[in-house]
């Protein structure tokens, strides 16, 4: 299943790069699609942080991973690097478990 | 002149190739193998795209669930092509080679020289597409390789490495007042979905809210 879905994605990756440099531009100058394009990463990724720091199965839970992404809020807040962000979410989540 | 663009382009795919390293590690957490960390790496790259499939299959998501967010992430890519095809100007293998790289640092690096002329934006374009394809399957190799390493994931608190890569890659899209709306109606609709939705549909689900916000609402 894990194949499936990397060949997959690959391939529809692939084919979306490709279809941008290969359509009449007309078709993907529309505002309200480019409107759509600008803010669907946003969307996705807002949707992402969400299930993975409070979701568990299905239950909605605030455990150390929780806290370690609020700890990266604060981080990116604060404007440090991705690294260190990443960092520091990671050991506070460590530092719990390890309580 | 195109010294300094080149010295711009390895300095974005030095950094972007870092994320490789939570990539890699974010892949073993969710289960994967140093090989199909690598293999997403090389044939899809695209990285947000790939931290979704780990994130849906590691909490449980089916592949179709996974394959469907990782896609809705990777539809940017279209329009960075329409905005690179007309200053590319390839065809054949070179546009394929082209449509493979590119991504949000190969497309901003290029827009960047427009003052420059279309010589500068090629460069660019090249310089930090290749340089990033470089550094971000090393690096998420390394991150792989060191992920397994370490055995018990959470232990480490790759659990919430994962969730802050995402955090990270948001991050900058939340320059306007439209986008951080977007972002907080997101969060809460997901969150809401949880007990209700398999794993990995909240995510897909959230697609719906960009769409309302350009489709229904008034035309700017």
């Amino acid at each position: 299943m894990i194949w499936t879905a990397i060949i997959a994605t690959s391939v529809i990756a692939f084919m979306l790069k490709y279809l941008g440099q290969a359509v009449p531009a007309a078709w993907l100058e529309n505002a309200r699609i480019q409107k759509f394009a600008l803010y669907l990463p946003t969307a996705l990724l807002a949707a992402l942080v969400a299930v993975q720091s409070l979701g568990s199965e299905k239950n909605i839970v605030f455990d150390a991973r929780s806290i370690g992404v609020v700890v990266a809020a604060v981080a990116l807040f604060l404007k440090a690097p991705f690294p260190v962000v990443v960092l520091l979410a990671a050991l506070t989540s460590a530092g719990i478990h390890q309580l | 002149m195109s010294r300094a663009i080149i010295r711009d382009s390895l300095s974005v795919s030095i950094t972007v190739g870092v994320y490789g390293i939570a990539f890699g590690a974010a892949a073993v957490e969710a289960d994967l193998s140093v090989l199909q960390a690598c293999v997403l790496s090389l044939l899809t790259f695209t990285g947000a795209s790939q931290f979704a499939v780990v994130g849906v299959l590691g909490a449980g998501g089916s592949a179709l669930s996974a394959v469907t967010a990782a896609s809705l992430l990777g539809v940017r890519n279209s329009f960075y092509g329409l905005r690179m095809a007309p200053i590319l100007q390839v065809r054949g293998a070179k546009r394929l080679a082209a449509a493979q790289i590119t991504i949000d640092e190969s497309t901003a690096v290029s827009v960047a020289q427009e003052d420059k002329g279309l010589d500068a934006m090629r460069l660019g374009f090249w310089a930090t597409g290749i340089g990033v394809y470089i550094f971000w399957n090393l690096f998420t190799f390394l991150g792989a390789l060191g992920a397994t390493a370490l055995g018990d994931p959470a232990a480490w608190g790759l659990d919430a490495a994962v969730p802050a890569a995402f955090l990270g890659l948001l991050w900058p899209r939340l320059i306007s007042k439209s986008a951080r709306i977007v972002a907080l109606i997101s969060i809460l609709m997901c969150t809401l979905l949880i007990p209700f939705a398999p794993a990995g549909v909240p995510v897909i689900a959230c697609a719906l809210i960009p769409f309302i916000f350009a489709f229904v609402g008034d035309r700017k």
